[in-house]
């Protein structure tokens, strides 16, 4: 197998390419990342024979995905903040159309103040659009999980549309040591897509029909039966794919949390500097672990409550707000963990917005706080990271 | 030649792609627009269809009038969507994964192509993809109850630019669709109503032979919208084009064909008389309009007979 230095968008284009794509709709709305641009530059040169529609915006990139994902096309895009923003309306038809389109989510703040750096803004507002949500840490990971979201979404029990979703910059534009597995190995791992009921005069579907109120419900919640049955998928191919690549994913990643107290959670590429604040406070003898929650959607509820029963505080570090509410992850993690008769006292925080940088000294301090928090009881609300006042 | 009138309709096809039992109002032009575009189309065709009457009236699961490969997504995006159902079939039919090439139809009404849906239309003719786009034109949000569109004609009266004490309802003239499609320099763009049936069909027959974008502009006339007598439709359509308010005419690269030319239109009034939504224009405002009508259709005529040499 190869291993080479590559910016983390590179390594995602290189997994599209390799899952061999027949089709590519991607709009360079601003903030952009070079993964469309180098899967442009792969049909330019031959190396790969997938049509590329270079659309006149982000809802068209979507809209065009439909269309090509539809008739039978293996389909993928990529987009960031305001671009999956414009998105919005089309990624739940996706999901309620069950095409299994895969897209790669650099995931940034929105706008305003415009900001084009990282934060999950973006990924909060599409929460509830009905699609596999996988979060990767490093560029590794993104080009691992970006092969495997293929071969999840087009499982035929599966059919949804899947999202890998990297921390813009700091996986999108950084270069990494990745390492690629052989074209051979990866037809095997994915097998040509065929939709089951694709548009063809052929044999005539209607797609997209009305639903008035006595069905509408019905179709929800075959979409929600669905979207949970997937991830019994999820969990056979990220396993096939260790026995490929002995790169082992869980959906809830604990690191370091025998004999841990307190647990610190977070999603996305922070894990790895969160990592170091572990190492260095176990050094010292503090009880401390992490968790690293990998799928968001479907939400493992069963790993996540295993993974922190035995804890007794649980600092959950949120990336975006939810104005006048509480914090996206945070509130999932209680309503898991709330039917449980013992569970940690969780803690919120929300940091690093609009790409501000927590480095492992402020790791540790932040779990410090936490701590203290717990410790004073002051669990009733979050707090938001190093607000100069 | 004298039986020709009995003759022509015999080489219609009898096969219904459009099937009936679906939801359109009594005397409904687009539903009957709808039916004469899929005779003509045949069924080697993927239709991509905007939300709206068209969508709303024979999609209601779990039933469908469709007998072709049918799409429905969102509203303003079906030339998006168009778009993606015709590079996804170039790629697999290359590829050795799809049967043949399939026309693809994109269909709309005239909120979804000249006001919410005319950027991804205009974004999909720039691209040149092999595709057939067809605007319904009613001439107003009818779907969602007679709201006005840019397509709306000038001293119409809907619910949202109602005729008042001080207002003669729509103060913007149509919006011309067909220029505009041709500006983008495609192969070919027509305006069609089914009140010509075969003018109609022989125009999609002619895009379906297209490499490339085709724009075809259909007058569906809306008795629930326009407040006219349902049995009237026909005679609306063929009123439109006889006053020079719709004239049928083609661009084909660029070169202009008046299809049915008339040395005197009729007046506006005419056509004006037999809706509701006109009812209340002052006798100014109707000489105004037949000002403009007859300087518009000059225009036209001119621009026709510059390829007569």
């Amino acid at each position: 197998m190869k291993r080479v230095g590559i910016e983390g968008s590179f390594a995602i284009a290189e997994a599209a390419k390799l899952a061999r794509v027949d089709a590519v709709a991607a709009y360079p709305i601003t903030p952009q990342t070079h993964i469309v641009e180098r899967l442009a530059e792969f049909v330019a040169n031959g190396e790969l024979d997938a049509e590329y529609i270079p659309v006149e915006s982000e809802h068209s990139a979507m809209s065009a995905c439909l269309g090509t994902s539809a008739v039978g096309a293996r389909t993928f895009t990529a987009t960031a903040s305001q671009g999956l923003e414009l998105m919005h309306e089309v990624l739940y038809v996706a999901s309620g159309l069950r095409l299994p389109i895969v897209m790669a989510v650099a995931n940034r703040a929105l706008s305003a103040p415009l900001s084009i750096w990282t934060d999950h803004s973006d990924v909060m507002a599409i929460r509830d659009c009905g699609w596999i949500q996988i979060f990767a840490e490093n560029a590794q990971q993104a080009f691992d999980l970006t092969l495997c979201a293929f071969r999840i979404a087009e499982d035929p029990t599966v059919m949804l549309p899947t999202v890998v979703h990297i921390d813009g910059f700091y996986i999108s534009h950084t270069i990494e040591s990745v390492e690629f597995l052989e074209q051979a190995v990866v037809d095997k791992f994915l097998p040509e897509y065929r939709h089951p009921y694709p548009l063809n005069p052929d044999k005539p579907v209607t797609m997209g029909a009305f639903g008035p109120p006595f069905i509408y419900t019905e179709a929800k919640k075959a979409q929600e039966v669905a979207l949970k049955a997937s991830k019994k998928v999820i969990l056979q191919a990220w396993q096939e794919f260790g026995g490929l690549s002995e790169r082992h994913y869980s959906p809830v990643d604990s690191y370091k949390t025998e004999d841990a107290d307190a647990l610190l959670l977070c999603m996305g590429s922070f894990s790895e500097t969160a990592m170091m604040a572990i190492d260095k406070m176990q050094a010292e003898g503090q009880k401390v672990g992490l968790i690293r929650l990998r799928l968001w959607r479907p939400f493992p509820f069963d790993e996540l409550r295993r993974a922190v029963r035995k804890a007794k505080v649980l600092i959950v570090l949120d990336r975006a707000m939810s104005f006048g509410g509480s914090a996206p992850v945070c509130s999932e993690i209680q309503a898991a963990l709330y039917p449980l008769r013992a569970r940690p006292k969780v803690v919120s925080f929300v940091g690093s917005l609009g790409g501000r940088e927590i480095s492992a000294k402020a790791f540790e301090e932040l779990i410090r706080r936490g701590l203290d928090k717990a410790k004073k009881g002051k669990l009733d609300e979050l707090e938001m990271l190093g607000v100069r006042e | 030649m004298e039986n020709l009138a009995i003759y022509v309709p015999r080489l219609v096809t009898t096969k219904e792609y459009f099937a009936p039992g679906h939801r359109a109002c009594m005397g409904c032009g687009e539903a009957l627009a709808v039916r004469l575009v899929c005779k003509a189309l045949g069924r080697n065709v993927i239709i991509a269809n905007a939300t709206g009457c068209m969508e709303i009236v024979s999609s209601p699961l779990p039933y469908t009038s469709w007998e072709v490969p049918w799409i429905h997504t969102l509203f303003e995006n079906t030339a998006a969507v168009a778009s993606g159902i015709e590079a996804g079939i170039k790629v697999l039919s290359r590829k050795g994964r799809y049967p043949k090439r399939t026309k693809v139809v994109a269909m709309a009404g005239d909120g979804g192509t000249a006001d919410i849906g005319f950027q991804a239309l205009s974004g999909a003719l720039e691209r040149g993809h092999n595709f057939i786009y067809i605007c319904f034109d009613n001439e107003a949000y009818m779907n969602t109850g007679i709201q006005r569109s840019s397509s709306t004609p000038f001293g119409a009266s809907t619910t949202t630019a109602p005729a008042g004490k001080v207002s003669i309802g729509q103060t913007t003239w149509k919006k011309n669709m067909p220029a505009i499609a041709a500006a983008h320099d495609i192969p070919y763009v027509a305006t069609a109503c089914h009140s010509y049936p075969f003018d109609l069909m022989n125009k999609i027959n002619k895009a379906m032979t297209v490499e490339g974008p085709s724009y075809i502009h259909i007058l569906s006339v809306c008795p629930t919208g326009w407040r006219l007598p349902s049995d009237l439709t026909i005679r609306a359509g063929r009123l439109a084009v006889e006053t020079g308010i719709f004239p049928l005419y083609e661009v084909e690269g660029g070169k202009y064909t008046l299809n049915f030319d008339f040395p005197q239109l009729r007046p506006v009034e005419d056509y004006f008389k037999l809706q509701g939504r006109f009812r209340h224009l002052p006798k100014e405002i109707v000489a105004q309009i037949q000002a403009r009508v007859t300087d518009e259709y000059a225009k036209l005529k001119e621009k026709a007979s510059r390829n007569n040499y």
